[in-house]
């Protein structure tokens, strides 16, 4: 294992806490020293618990010595987006909104986490209620790249790819509406999963697009990606939408890494005009590696793929107007009385609240789902929308009569920089070109670094999707490509990353 | 298609409890117009005969056995209240004057 604590995976660093050659309390501080050296310039933590991670770790420590036998990732230290709540510790979803919010209660999500004994560093950056690809849209400023400070570390995301790229903790949560997720893991260089719809439960996020959002696992190998996922699945009453099964087999998958005898589908209509020559090379090269492992790959059509963007963006703003319908200024979050209006009535101060704790994307976004489903416009609109769904969900249950997995590229292009698409919504929307059909359909997908461009050399991602509670075959060939990958590399990708002032940290 | 007027946009943002600034309406009148155009598309998916699709899963009704749990004490729910008053939610006036 690496001495630097802050550059092993999630596994070796599980490893030596079982094998008691370190405790959590010197992993957990090497990850707070870190922070504290490169997180100015980085910003991708919102709110660092130093003291509650410490606590953690010195209990886990005291049970491991008891000779208490405690779950794989007990000590491990972990991130979590502001999007899921945490008892005593503030969530505010990159809103103002939200600002210095206590929840009163944990996200199954946390409760997972806390059970599994795994200190919590503090939370993650992320754009406003997680709209965006970018972190431009948390209102509390972007998270910057740790390939290209200039550069967004994705969305809405961002705040946990930065971290996991920056080795200020080696495993962090996400929630993937539309790829929120994995666009970050592709554009940092590292590893993340939208588990199948259901897989893991939404109790305790903060909701976006109820019927879209899935929380899921964010680290740098696809083993410690999987070592996550296994922690934060599984069935709970709580959420209704809950698949009541085991988590898969995903850890398994992940350490065998066998893709010999699958059948890999690439999608026609996501990888051609306005993806980057950079990514697009990166990508045919890792499809090859994965021939060379004994997948078969044939080219598979899912013609109305090129409809779901257009979809998503009448769904999710449809959605994301009722969800948002909560932050109303009477039970929790800001309440902003209207100026010049004596005793102003509830309505009124509901809606200068809105106006003053949201930010300009969540707007466009509340009153574009306001129209959608307003009544006259609706079937244009949202009900259109609702019947591509159906579509797309055809187009990929077609597919998988033939391939066992799909692959594209995750995101068109590598990073951006800070300031590019954020006067221009569409082009920001369109990052999420290839992400989208999986949420819409409720599959699984992920991405894997799949090397990085030669026009910026900046870090591209492949995505891997898979028919609904077969997420195991995402680790399957996840790994096997990040074996091959490594192999060829003799390095990890996040080795050819810029040292951010690491020369600052104690005792290093 | 339609395309939104401005009054449109202030009548939608007064639906969505959203007081816009003048400024802000000027703004958003051009993004939706270019947002709305790009996802009109839909309209142009071979969707005739489609049936909707409102969830990836199908959805069953969620029951639990009819038993006390333990839930947020009321300390707790007014933890995060802008304001309370004798252990309840204080609220602005409901009614309008006229």
């Amino acid at each position: 294992m690496n001495t630097d604590l802050t550059r092993a995976s999630a596994a070796e660093l599980a490893d030596a806490l079982a094998s008691k050659s370190i405790s959590s309390v010197e992993v957990t501080q090497a990850h707070l020293d870190r922070i504290a050296a490169v997180d100015g310039q980085v910003h991708a933590y919102l709110h660092v618990d130093a003291e509650g991670a410490l606590a953690t770790a010195r209990a886990i420590d005291e049970r491991r010595a008891a000779g208490e036998s405690l779950p794989t990732l007990a000590g491990v230290p972990i991130a979590v987006k502001d999007v899921m709540t945490t008892k005593g510790l503030p969530t505010t979803c990159g809103s103002r909104m939200l600002e210095g919010w206590i929840p009163p209660y944990d996200a199954t999500v946390v409760r997972h986490i806390k059970a599994a004994g795994m200190p919590i560093l503090g939370k993650t950056n992320m754009d406003e209620f997680a709209m965006g690809s970018s972190t431009e849209h948390s209102a509390y400023g972007p998270s910057r790249n740790p390939w290209d400070l200039e550069r967004i570390p994705g969305g809405s995301g961002g705040g946990s790819s930065a971290v996991i790229a920056s080795f200020q903790a080696p495993l962090a949560t996400g929630t993937d509406t539309g790829g929120s997720i994995r666009q970050p893991a592709a554009v940092t260089g590292t590893v993340g999963t939208k588990p199948t719809y259901g897989g893991v439960s939404r109790y305790g996020l903060v909701a976006l697009a109820s019927s879209l959002d899935q929380a899921g696992p964010c680290a740098r190998t696809v083993l410690d990606t999987a070592l996550l996922h296994e922690v934060m699945g599984g069935h709970d009453p709580l959420d209704s939408t809950s698949i009541d099964a085991p988590v898969p087999p995903v850890v398994e998958a992940a350490r065998r890494a066998d893709v010999a005898g699958m059948r890999i589908g690439v999608v026609k209509e996501l990888g051609g005009e306005g993806y980057q020559p950079g990514v697009r090379a990166r990508f045919d090269e890792a499809v090859a590696l994965l021939v060379e492992r004994g997948a078969e790959v044939v080219e598979v059509s899912c013609p109305n793929f090129d409809y779901a963007l257009a979809a998503y963006y009448l769904i999710l703003p449809s959605e994301a107007s009722s969800n948002l319908a909560k932050f109303d200024a009477m039970r929790y979050g800001m309440r902003v009385l209207p100026e010049g209006i004596d005793a102003p009535t509830a309505e009124q101060v509901m809606a200068a609240t809105r106006d003053a704790g949201f930010g300009d994307e969540v707007k466009r976004r509340i009153i574009l789902g306001t129209y959608a489903l307003s009544s006259g416009y609706y079937d244009a609109y949202y009900g259109s929308a609702q019947k591509v769904r159906t579509l797309i969900a055809q187009d990929f249950a077609r597919a998988y009569e033939k391939v066992d997995v799909l692959v594209s590229p995750t995101a068109p292009t590598t990073a951006f920089k800070l300031g590019d698409k954020l006067d221009d919504p569409m082009a920001m929307y369109l990052n999420d070109i290839a992400t989208i059909p999986a949420n819409l359909a409720g599959v699984p997908g992920m991405s894997v670094p799949s090397g990085v461009a030669d026009e910026d050399g900046l870090p591209t991602g492949i995505q891997i999707l898979a028919p609904a509670t077969k997420d195991e075959r995402l680790y399957s060939v996840g790994a096997a490509l990040e074996q091959a990958l490594l192999e060829r590399w003799g390095a990890p990708i996040l080795s050819r990353a810029p040292e951010l002032g690491a020369d600052l940290v104690k005792g290093a | 298609m339609s395309s939104l007027s401005r009054e449109d946009v202030a009548h939608l943002a007064g639906l969505a409890r959203i007081d816009l600034s003048d400024a802000e309406l000027d703004k958003m009148v051009g993004e939706l117009a270019v947002i709305l155009e790009s996802v009109a598309k839909v309209q142009q998916a071979p969707i005739a005969d489609v049936a909707p699709m409102s969830h990836p899963m199908p959805l069953t009704n969620v029951t639990r056995p009819d038993v006390v749990r333990p839930g947020l004490t009321p300390d707790e729910a007014l933890s995060g209240a802008p304001e309370q008053e004798l252990g309840r939610f204080a609220v602005p006036r409901i009614l309008d004057e006229d």
